[in-house]
């Protein structure tokens, strides 16, 4: 049994030939799936904890004050304070709204994050599944979201949180174009969607250095969409606190207005990861080309290590935006997108496949 | 779409309807509402309704003796505290003919303009906190933060001090008080460029200020819209300039004007005011000549009979103080003339036709503080 | 003024200058007084209401912004029941909200006014406050 974290492959081949020795392919099968649904509820429940809290504490620095400090170590339990206050709360029925679209709402919103991070690779082998058309299944699993958005505004019977989940619906469904399409540019410089493999190619160089211009302006054109397209940032006009209330989820109290705000902090670290994977190098090292001293300090720290350290800076540069830049007006919004974002993005698509065919990238 | 939003609900793109910014709102900086008829999203017309927070001033005024006033003109504009109270002040000395100390002078005029910046910073941090910009918000109030320190440590209190009296102060300056105005006047103008860099360059401000909420300059005379948002429309109304009081007549400062009068241009007005009033601090906080804190005045003052009327530039604009005596030691009727409330009546007529998210700009950049529109 | 208006009458040693004009006439004189070149009323920058006894008082404080001179317009109302006075909305839009405010607290009606109401006390409320024989046990300690 070889067991190392630096490679998970050998131990999800000692669990799979130990659970069908024992319990035969069905439930070895079935088994599994249990297993990992478990592991992935725990992981977003923890790294969703963790989160709101990171933003408080990164908010508070950024203005010059502390942040939670009195619940725990530096405040570190302040978040399952607030958890623990939601579920207390009472659940508000409304009388005139749809009760089974009303409760359903929040539940498609997780669901759909959820789906979204079985695909990507945490280390060498830890990933729930391994599609060969990962990043086509990630940006249309995580597209389920307006679903749930569009629901809890309609439900709610209430005009001003119709007039929000209207807006939020509009911004996420244009944005996601140019998610796709900046995600587009690093497949044509990678040559697959599946997501092990994009990694894999990776290990000589970053995507973000090896495709040089269009590979940047991709990484930054992806970041722009994909602030957007978790309604955060200065595109958070849908639940704006200083204007129409909050939105698409101001009738909801409690348990479920908790799965909206935990669903959006999840969304904020699904897109980073993505980020992080994409163009980043996943959970490859950093290596400089020739340095086989450096390369091999490098080496030393886990792959799962190099995985989070990336996807918490790219969370940290979106914090960064969302408490820097006053907001963008809903017709700003989607000029923005519509007349900027996606000539650039299709102008960079060329760019990039020009360049690969050139083999002008490194 | 369209095909399933006809049923039972009304289709709200077309009809009027009409939502409340009611009396609790995080944007409307106090109590007012804002009853706002939308088409969509446009603006079609809007009736504020005010009156949330009425005390009566006007009439407790008539019982009380000119002393007394002072505290209740705190509470009007308090962003602008000393300014209110040196308008009664200037109102009663003018009327006794009484001559304060040039001591008094200086002091009085120092301590308007550090209020008018404080003000001003607290229009700067609600502003882009209403934008959306949050850590504005704290920026601003840390640095206001140092000028309220000055004012606790001479006055005693940080907002409403009524430290004038008619005739002169209530008491002397803290022997700190010019090494603490110079410092902060050497530390703010650093962190005034750190403003302009959060918000005033930065391009998604500019997209949603420039070109909204245009008031004219014909509008803003017949309007009465002074201060600030008066001048960014090109009316040139400074009171320090028109009629001055104090010792604003021996100072040096400029009168901004824009032209567009839009909310961008009332935007920088306010920016450039806290500059000058910088400089008019410069200029006065190193001569300040020693001498009594007040003149000689009787314990009972009694205004002849008559009518009296003073105005001052307050951090919103002209304020005006018209008092009508009878030769008692309580006015017969004191008249406010507060720049808020005609400030507030040309909300309605520039916010003709914006979108919804920019009647929360054009709010704040004409910066209404509702104590003052209510009296 | 004294061509348009011959029973105008003119108080000495007042800060401005200060004339009394019959209500009747307030309409025609303002509108000349805004529209006259020389003259350029253009900024009403006061209008409040006294309350002496036997008449309510109605002020209106004039400057012009080009030439920079100031007057003063006093219209009494012996009427204090049903006293009206010609609405100046249309010369000096800074009136509306003035004239809603002299109505809610002195009771005194401005004809041809857009909107007039109450402004700072509820629709259903009974008195006029500012008046000096308004009383109202609740809300007034006499003391």
């Amino acid at each position: 049994m070889n067991f190392s974290i630096y490679d998970f492959t050998s131990f999800n081949q000692w669990t799979d030939t130990f659970l069908r020795e024992h319990l035969g392919p069905f439930w070895a099968v079935a088994v599994e799936m249990v297993i990992i649904g478990l592991a992935i509820l725990l992981f977003y429940a923890l790294v969703g904890l963790f989160l709101v809290y990171a933003e408080r504490k990164v908010c508070a620095f950024m203005q010059n004050r502390v942040g939670p400090n009195r619940v725990g170590p530096y405040g570190f339990f302040q978040t399952i304070a607030d958890f623990i206050k939601l579920m207390l709360k009472e659940l508000i029925t409304i009388k005139n709204a749809d009760q089974f679209l009303f409760n359903l709402a929040p539940f498609i919103v997780i669901i759909a994050s959820f789906m979204a991070i079985a695909a990507i690779p945490f280390a060498k082998g830890l990933h729930a599944i391994d599609f060969d058309i990962g990043v086509l299944y990630v940006i249309a699993v995580s597209s389920l979201g307006v679903v749930g958005i569009l629901l809890a505004g309609w439900s709610s019977n209430n005009k001003y949180s119709l007039i929000g989940a209207m807006r939020s619906g509009a911004q996420i469904v244009s944005y996601e174009l140019s998610v796709g399409l900046s995600l587009l540019t690093i497949i044509i410089l990678a040559g697959t969607m599946q997501f092990s493999a994009i990694v894999e190619g990776q290990a000589n160089g970053w995507f973000i250095f090896k495709g040089h211009i269009p590979a940047f302006l991709a990484f930054v054109l992806f970041l722009i969409s994909s602030t957007a397209e978790t309604n955060r940032g200065p595109f958070d006009l849908a639940e704006a606190e200083s204007e129409l209330t909050a939105g698409f989820h101001t009738e909801y109290s409690g348990i479920k207005f908790a799965f909206f705000f935990l669903a959006e902090y999840m969304n904020m670290f699904i897109v980073a990861s993505i980020a992080a994977t994409v163009f980043l190098g996943g959970w490859m090292p950093f290596h400089v080309g020739g340095w086989a001293g450096f390369n091999h300090i490098m080496d030393f720290i886990p792959p799962f290590l190099w995985y989070i350290g990336k996807t918490f800076f790219v969370i940290w540069i979106m914090m960064w935006f969302k408490w820097t830049f006053p907001r963008l007006r809903i017709d700003q919004l989607l000029t923005l997108e519509w007349k900027y974002l996606l000539p650039i993005n299709l102008v960079n698509i060329l760019l990039m496949a020009f360049i690969v065919l050139m083999g002008w990238h490194f | 779409m369209k095909e399933v939003v006809n049923l039972p609900v009304k289709n709200i793109e077309e009809e009027e309807y009409h939502i409340n910014m009611g009396p609790q709102h995080p944007s409307t900086h106090g109590v007012l509402r804002l009853v706002v008829s939308l088409q969509g999203e446009i603006v079609k017309s809007l009736k504020p309704h005010c009156g949330y927070i009425h005390r009566g001033i006007e009439k407790m005024c008539e019982k009380d003796t000119y002393p007394q006033i002072i505290h209740l003109t705190d509470r009007m504009d308090y962003l602008s505290a000393h300014i209110n109270n040196h308008a009664v002040c200037l109102l009663v000395e003018k009327a006794l003919e009484v001559d304060v100390p040039e001591r008094v002078k200086y002091i009085r005029t120092i301590i308007d303009e550090l209020n008018r910046i404080a003000s001003h910073q607290l229009w700067w941090c609600s502003f882009g906190m209403d934008m959306g910009g949050l850590t504005c918000f704290f920026y601003g109030l840390r640095d206001r933060e140092k000028i309220l320190d000055i004012f606790e440590e001479s006055f005693g209190s940080r907002l409403l001090h009524s430290y004038y009296t008619p005739g002169g102060l209530m008491m002397d300056i803290h022997p700190n008080f010019q090494k603490g105005v110079k410092a902060f006047i050497h530390y703010f103008r650093k962190k005034i460029k750190d403003y302009d860099d959060i918000l005033t360059g930065n391009i998604i401000m500019q997209e949603r200020t420039k070109g909204i909420g245009v008031l004219s300059r014909e509008d803003a005379i017949s309007y009465g819209v002074t201060g600030p948002s008066g001048r960014a429309s090109g009316f040139s109304c400074d009171v320090r300039k028109r009629h001055p009081y104090a010792l604003y007549d021996k100072v040096d400062f400029n009168e901004i004007l824009g032209t567009e009068g839009d909310t961008f241009t009332r935007y920088m007005m306010r920016m450039y005011e806290m500059r000058e009033s910088m400089n008019i601090i410069e200029q006065l906080i190193d001569n300040i000549p020693p001498g009594d804190t007040s003149a000689k005045m009787k314990a009972v003052i009694k205004l002849p009979a008559g009518e009296y009327y003073q105005r001052v530039e307050a951090a919103r604009g002209e304020l005006g103080v018209y008092v009508v005596s009878d030769g008692n030691k309580t006015p017969y009727r004191v008249k406010f003339r507060s720049p808020n409330f005609s400030n507030l009546s040309a909300l309605d007529h520039i916010s003709r036709g914006v979108k919804i998210a920019d009647l929360v700009a054009i709010g704040g950049s004409l910066d209404y503080v509702i104590p003052d529109i209510d009296r | 003024m004294l061509e348009l208006v011959p029973d105008a009458e003119f108080q000495e040693n007042k800060q401005f200058l200060t004339c009394i004009i019959p209500p009747a006439k307030l309409h025609a004189l303002a509108v000349r007084l805004a529209g006259d070149a020389d003259l350029a009323f253009d900024f009403l920058f006061c209008l409040s209401g006294v309350d002496m006894i036997q008449y309510i008082e109605v002020v209106y404080h004039l400057e012009s912004t080009a030439h920079r001179h100031q007057a003063v317009l006093k219209v009494r109302v012996f009427d204090r029941d049903h006293g009206a006075v010609d609405t100046v909305c249309d010369i000096w839009r800074t009136a509306e909200f003035h004239e809603r405010e002299i109505y809610d607290l002195l009771g005194i009606r401005f004809t041809n006014h857009p909107d007039l109401r109450r402004i700072f006390l509820e629709e259903e409320w009974i008195g006029h406050p500012l008046r000096k024989d308004y009383a109202d046990e609740i809300n007034i300690v006499e003391r």
